[in-house]
């Protein structure tokens, strides 16, 4: 007892106090060996037991007889508690003469287990010779459960973290897939590209020629076509044009607008006479099918003559006039006004012009993803067929090659303001001709 | 790589006889050794080693697959007696580390010239016709038993079990230490141990050897003993008036002792 700030009580209750403190303080160190709130044991250097108190008796539920003198300590314990002592805590024991805190399980006598933590100190003798091993053991069910239940925490933790770690390996196995599918897809897209439009024109005798494709579509299939092909007797046959719509659905109207244009040349090169058979197949696939979709084209012949010069025979349906860039540097539009758009009615007439392209002229063929870029923030500032024949007059006379790089150049300038597909064919007439083996000029 | 560093190599000892590599088992290192190493070192040289992944081995070297199979403990010996360029040495190997000693001299017979086996035991687990004293549920309770008293150990706790003379505050850390690895590395020395089944590997021994057993031996019972001396032809047996599994420990003396005349023997 103790009292603080307080002045002590008469002489008679003080000695009271003292007589009830001194008969606790009495207590057996016998008792307090047997009843302590922990267990005790002793055991000989062999492990087997020489003394155990009545507290771990109890605990373990065995007598005392069965015990003293018939078991050794590793034998109270679970099988996996026995290989921890044999392979850990009896050689520490041995090493430092004292271990402490090891948790190890004990058996119960109703075949139950008892979780505790324990430890042991080497009593020696007075020459230093260890006599006996002094153990006490705490009982840890309460601990242990707190640690089981930490153990399961960490568990799931690392389950989780597994987990998270697989699906990361999965996402990266699908991205993987998804990039090999992107690329398989690239190729396949490639290859359809192709055939919208030829990979490279034919060289074609005293001609010179130039083309430029811009798709808008991030799939790269186009709704911008052209061509360039040979109709026999020296005649050769082009066209180009824009397809209504974008991407897939426009490339298979592409596709059958460019076959159907160069099968029918064959049959008729006759500018009018292809438009009017691609009119009517487009009609009668689409349109007249219930989903109507059409086209612009200018189509066109090109025949040479004796003298160097080539003429020209254009029709158009629906399509933007070409453009001529003469070689004394006018420039001038070839207007084919009236030709209906390709495939909405069941007959259509188109309109045709003829011009004459000399040694130095260029025509260029292009679609309306040229005239309609953006040239401000919206779609008031359009380029315009004024502008597209002001910034031909500035180039001409030009080749094919140098005006299309001319217009490469200015498309690229309108960055995002060229929101459509376009496509450029540029056509010219040779301007130095060598009518010479160029062999016969060397000195 | 440095071999002697990887293992934590120590020699000491002089003499002109065989080389005696010492051994331990699972769940301490070298340190098991401390009490019988004088009288050994008296006469012969000795040399001393962790296995990767115990004592003060280079953890970094640890590799799971490897370590998960005697044999990967079996190269461990093999590469440190190349690095010492040991002949016909003498290999001591305590509890699995007698097992790890066959395979070791049948993979470099030229570096192993004998084997004292100290409380060996081929197989811990029970089979038909053979009994190891333990079933697989009770290697399940052991590593059990080796995760709480690991509750709290952690990576950041290596540096001190491994020995910090910089930090003396983190001293008392220090006093279960010999028997303190990693975790998850002690966990596959256990799985590797007690799971593994040597037995057919004991036929194949054709050096001197020595099988120490101990009276009273809660891991290798006297009739693993018995398997063992049985099994390896023209082996001795010898059974020291010891009690646990580490006689160097318990019985020292009488350890060296036996150890000594087998040496003595091979001369």
């Amino acid at each position: 007892m103790c009292r603080v700030g307080e002045e002590p009580g008469p002489p008679d209750e003080r000695a009271a106090t003292d007589a009830a403190f001194t008969a606790l303080l009495e207590d057996s160190a016998e008792d307090l060996y047997e009843q302590a709130p922990c267990g005790y044991l002793s055991t000989l250097m062999d492990g087997t037991i020489a003394k155990i108190n009545d507290t771990l008796l109890g605990w373990l539920g065995l007598e005392r007889a069965e015990v003293v003198g018939r078991m050794r300590f590793t034998d109270l314990l679970t099988v996996g508690g026995k290989l921890y002592h044999e392979t850990h805590f009896a050689p520490l024991l041995r090493m430092q003469g004292e271990v402490h805190g090891i948790a190890l399980e004990m058996r119960t006598a109703g075949r139950g287990r008892l979780p505790t933590l324990v430890s042991s100190t080497v009593k020696r003798g007075g020459d230093g010779e260890a006599l006996l091993i002094r153990t006490t053991v705490f009982d840890a069910s309460d601990r242990r459960a707190y640690e089981a239940e930490l153990l399961r925490r960490r568990r799931e933790a690392e389950q989780a973290r597994a987990e998270a770690e697989r699906a990361h390996a999965r996402a990266e196995a699908a991205l993987r897939q998804a990039e090999t599918d992107r690329q398989r897809l690239t190729e396949a897209l490639s290859a359809l590209q192709q055939s919208l439009v030829p990979s490279s024109l034919p060289a074609v005798p005293g001609l010179e020629t130039a083309v430029y494709y811009h798709t808008a579509s991030p799939d790269l299939l186009g709704g911008d076509f052209y061509d360039l092909f040979p109709v026999g007797g020296g005649r050769w046959a082009f066209f180009l044009g824009d397809v209504c719509g974008k991407g897939p659905e426009a490339a298979s109207l592409t596709s059958l607008t460019r076959y159907t244009l160069r099968a029918a040349a064959l049959h008729d090169p006759e500018p009018a006479a292809a438009l009017r058979t691609l009119n009517a197949v487009l009609h009668e696939h689409y349109t007249a099918a219930g989903d109507p979709r059409y086209c612009t084209v200018v189509f066109g012949l090109l025949e040479q003559a004796e003298d160097g010069r080539v003429g020209v025979k254009v029709a158009s349906g629906g399509h933007p006039p070409s453009l001529i860039l003469r070689a004394d540097g006018d420039s001038e539009f070839l207007p084919t006004p009236g030709g209906l758009l390709v495939g909405v009615l069941p007959e259509a007439p188109f309109t045709t012009a003829t011009t004459v392209l000399a040694p130095g002229d260029t025509l260029l063929l292009y679609t309306d993803g040229l005239t309609e870029a953006r040239t401000g923030p919206t779609r008031e500032g359009l380029f315009g067929d004024e502008a597209l024949l002001a910034f031909a007059a500035d180039q001409a006379p030009a080749t094919p090659r140098g005006l299309v790089e001319a217009l490469t150049v200015l498309l690229k300038g309108f960055g995002d303001g060229l929101e459509d597909d376009t496509a450029l064919l540029a056509l010219g007439v040779s301007a130095a001709r060598p009518t010479t083996d160029p062999a016969a000029d060397a000195p | 790589m440095d071999i002697l560093r990887r293992n934590n190599v120590t020699l000491l000892g002089s003499g002109d006889g065989p080389v005696v590599v010492l051994a331990h088992g699972f769940g301490c290192d070298q340190n098991m050794w401390r009490l019988v190493v004088p009288a050994l070192a008296e006469r012969y040289r000795v040399a001393l080693f962790d296995y990767v992944g115990s004592g003060g081995s280079d953890l970094a070297a640890w590799d799971e697959q490897r370590y998960s199979s005697l044999h990967g403990y079996a190269q461990d010996v093999v590469e440190v007696c190349r690095e010492l360029d040991l002949r016909e040495a003498v290999f001591v190997g305590h509890s699995v580390s007698a097992m790890v000693g066959v395979l070791a001299a049948g993979a470099a017979p030229e570096r192993i010239g004998a084997l004292v086996m100290v409380a060996p035991s081929p197989c811990y687990v029970d089979d038909e016709g053979y009994r190891g004293g333990f079933s697989a549920e009770d290697i399940e309770e052991l590593l059990a038993t080796l995760e709480s008293n690991y509750l709290g150990w952690s990576a950041a706790m290596a540096p001190v079990i491994m020995g910090n003379a910089d930090r003396p505050e983190l001293g008392r850390e220090l006093t279960n230490s010999f028997c303190a690895t990693d975790p998850d590395m002690a966990r596959v020395f256990a799985r590797t141990t007690f799971l593994s089944d040597s037995r057919d590997d004991l036929k194949g021994v054709t050096v001197p050897t020595l099988v120490l057993e101990c009276t009273q031996d809660a891991i290798a019972p006297r009739e693993v003993g018995a398997y063992v001396h049985a099994a390896i032809p023209g082996s001795r047996l010898v059974t020291l008036d010891a009690t646990g599994h580490c006689p160097q420990l318990s019985a020292p003396e009488a350890t060296a002792q036996a150890v000594l005349a087998f040496l003595d023997g091979l001369r």
